[in-house]
């Protein structure tokens, strides 16, 4: 009974995002396979993780939560209700002073309990005119924990247009989700070698997308 | 609605469409077999996407017509948006440009689908070529961002125009007063629609078969004399053969077949154009086969006002 709000939430959710952006997935790397992911994607609008489980298949979005901000998360009744119950989001805390909990080990569990990861490296949304932030060490410290899993890359494409930061009314624009070929730590790979590797991959994907000429 | 003489023939213009579309999705699958039994061949291959979608086309177009003015309106309200989405997606547009697109895609559009439905002729007839050309820029302006403030007010009107201002003449039509023909101007539609989309297929077909003389290499290579004559002749052969389900005559059915088929050609040929600018091949994926929905819809885009103003001149008291 009681996920049955959640449930209701989450399809007219995906029913939103799907008619203002018309999303669609494009597997280059991969195939939207049940296995346990840490889906990594480029961070620029506050609907990048709600486009990103939209164009996954229903089963796949079923076992796969978002990885947030609980200060963000945790604000108003509505936002913890999205957050935990709609999203199921991993929440962590963003300052390490306040923290109970390792936020690594806590996405760590998560994908111990069969679950994927949507993850955003770059810790907070790229309003600037670069491709990408610098990543955060998270995604190496989880390479490290976890090797066995798959470290697919996703590059959201428009989104930034369609709700950019301080704007509350989406106006509909196609996007596009693309995902890459997986990663993995490679043996005595350093954490700097490592996240400028993730990091050049989704570049890479960046670069495979159709865009207008500037 | 829909009177009892327009349902008998709605009823057999249908079972015709049916009939073809049965013979194209036999057709399709004789040459998958044939030529393309594990999917290689990309021209097989499109081809079946291609009568998949108009299936769910024509159940589409089916749904709203006996829906009546209400679902016609709301179905080509709907096209209207996705196109105006694929064609705003392809322009650059820029963070200050965002209360100028929320006018364009949640004022502008429903405003006008609402005076179509209102048959508000006047009102509709001017809604975006005055008063949207001069709300727009005054709202991209008051954002204060200069760069590019022309290609960008421009593009967006033009977009409007395009998606919405064009598209909803089709609804129009249903306003239209014609003397002896009341109740069945949802026929006029059907008229319109099949006479565009018979071109669109024909020119395809005999381009495929006979194309030789391309006619715009640099804009769309696809495009043939062949293929065009072709495609004229049998769309103005199905518009005069459809002059039954209009209030024109076999001459007339056939001289407006005309005017459809070129005005449909040379609109395809500036969408292309536009494409080509932008370095992609189709406006979207919507439409699997086809492209998007603007890629669908071009050549209805520039024959649908001129069709109207046309029948609106020529044959109503409105």
């Amino acid at each position: 009974m009681t996920r049955i709000l959640p449930e209701i939430a989450a399809t007219a959710l995906v029913i939103f995002s799907r008619f203002i952006t018309a999303a669609r997935a494009i597997w280059l790397g991969c195939a939207p396979e049940n296995r346990r992911r840490v889906y990594f994607a480029n961070h620029t609008s506050n609907g990048d993780f709600v486009l990103v489980w939209a164009v996954l298949p229903h089963r796949l979005r079923q076992k796969t939560r978002p990885v947030a901000a609980s200060d963000y998360w945790l604000k108003s009744r509505l936002r913890a209700f999205i957050g935990q119950q709609v999203f199921r989001a991993v929440l962590i805390n963003r300052i390490p002073a306040e923290r109970t909990e390792d936020p690594v080990t806590q996405m760590a569990q998560a994908l111990d309990a069969g679950d994927s990861l949507i993850l955003f490296p770059e810790g907070r949304r790229n309003t600037g005119e670069d491709l990408l932030l610098p990543f955060k060490s998270g995604l190496y410290h989880l390479a490290r924990m976890r090797p066995e899993v798959d470290l697919v890359p996703v590059w959201i494409e428009n989104l930034n247009r369609v709700l950019p930061k301080g704007e509350v009314i989406p106006i509909p624009l196609i996007c596009t989700v693309t995902f890459g070929a997986a990663l993995h730590l490679a043996g005595g790979e350093t954490k700097d070698a490592f996240l400028g590797r993730a990091a050049a991959a989704l570049r890479a994907l960046a670069a495979t997308t159709e865009r207008p000429r500037a | 609605m829909i009177a009892g003489t327009s349902a008998a023939g709605l009823a057999l213009l249908v079972g015709g469409l049916l009939a073809v579309l049965l013979a194209a999705t036999g057709i399709g699958r004789m040459l998958q077999a044939r030529y393309s039994p594990d999917g290689s061949n990309a021209v097989v291959e499109n081809l079946n996407d291609r009568i998949r979608s108009w299936w769910i086309m024509v159940v589409l177009m089916g749904t709203a017509l006996i829906g009546g003015h209400a679902g016609v309106t709301l179905l080509f309200a709907f096209c209207s948006f996705a196109a105006l989405r694929e064609v705003i997606t392809l322009q650059d547009i820029r963070r200050s440009d965002h209360w100028a697109l929320l006018a364009a895609f949640f004022v502008a559009l429903p405003a006008q689908y609402v005076l179509i439905y209102t048959e508000w002729y006047g009102l509709y007839s001017i809604l975006i070529p005055v008063y949207a050309f001069l709300l727009i820029p005054i709202i991209a302006v008051l954002r204060g961002d200069t760069e590019g403030f022309l290609m960008r007010v421009a593009g967006v009107q033009w977009a409007l125009m395009i998606c919405v201002y064009c598209i909803s003449h089709v609804p129009a039509l249903l306003s239209l007063d014609i003397p002896g023909y009341e109740g069945r101007n949802v026929m006029l539609i059907a008229f319109l629609i099949l006479v565009v989309q018979t071109s669109d297929v024909a020119q395809y077909v005999w381009g495929k078969l006979l194309g030789r003389t391309r006619i715009s290499p640099d804009v769309s290579p696809s495009k043939t004399l062949e293929g065009l004559i072709g495609g004229a002749l049998s769309a103005i052969l199905i518009g005069v053969a459809l002059s039954w389900i209009t209030p024109f005559t076999p001459w007339q059915a056939g001289l407006l077949s005309f005017v459809i088929v070129m005005l449909g050609f040379l609109g395809g040929l500036v969408m292309s154009a536009i494409k080509r600018d932008r370095g992609v091949k189709d406006w979207g994926h919507l439409i699997a086969g086809h492209g998007g929905m603007t890629d669908r819809m071009d050549s209805v885009i520039f024959a649908a006002p001129i069709f109207f103003h046309l029948v609106r001149y020529g044959w109503s008291l409105t």
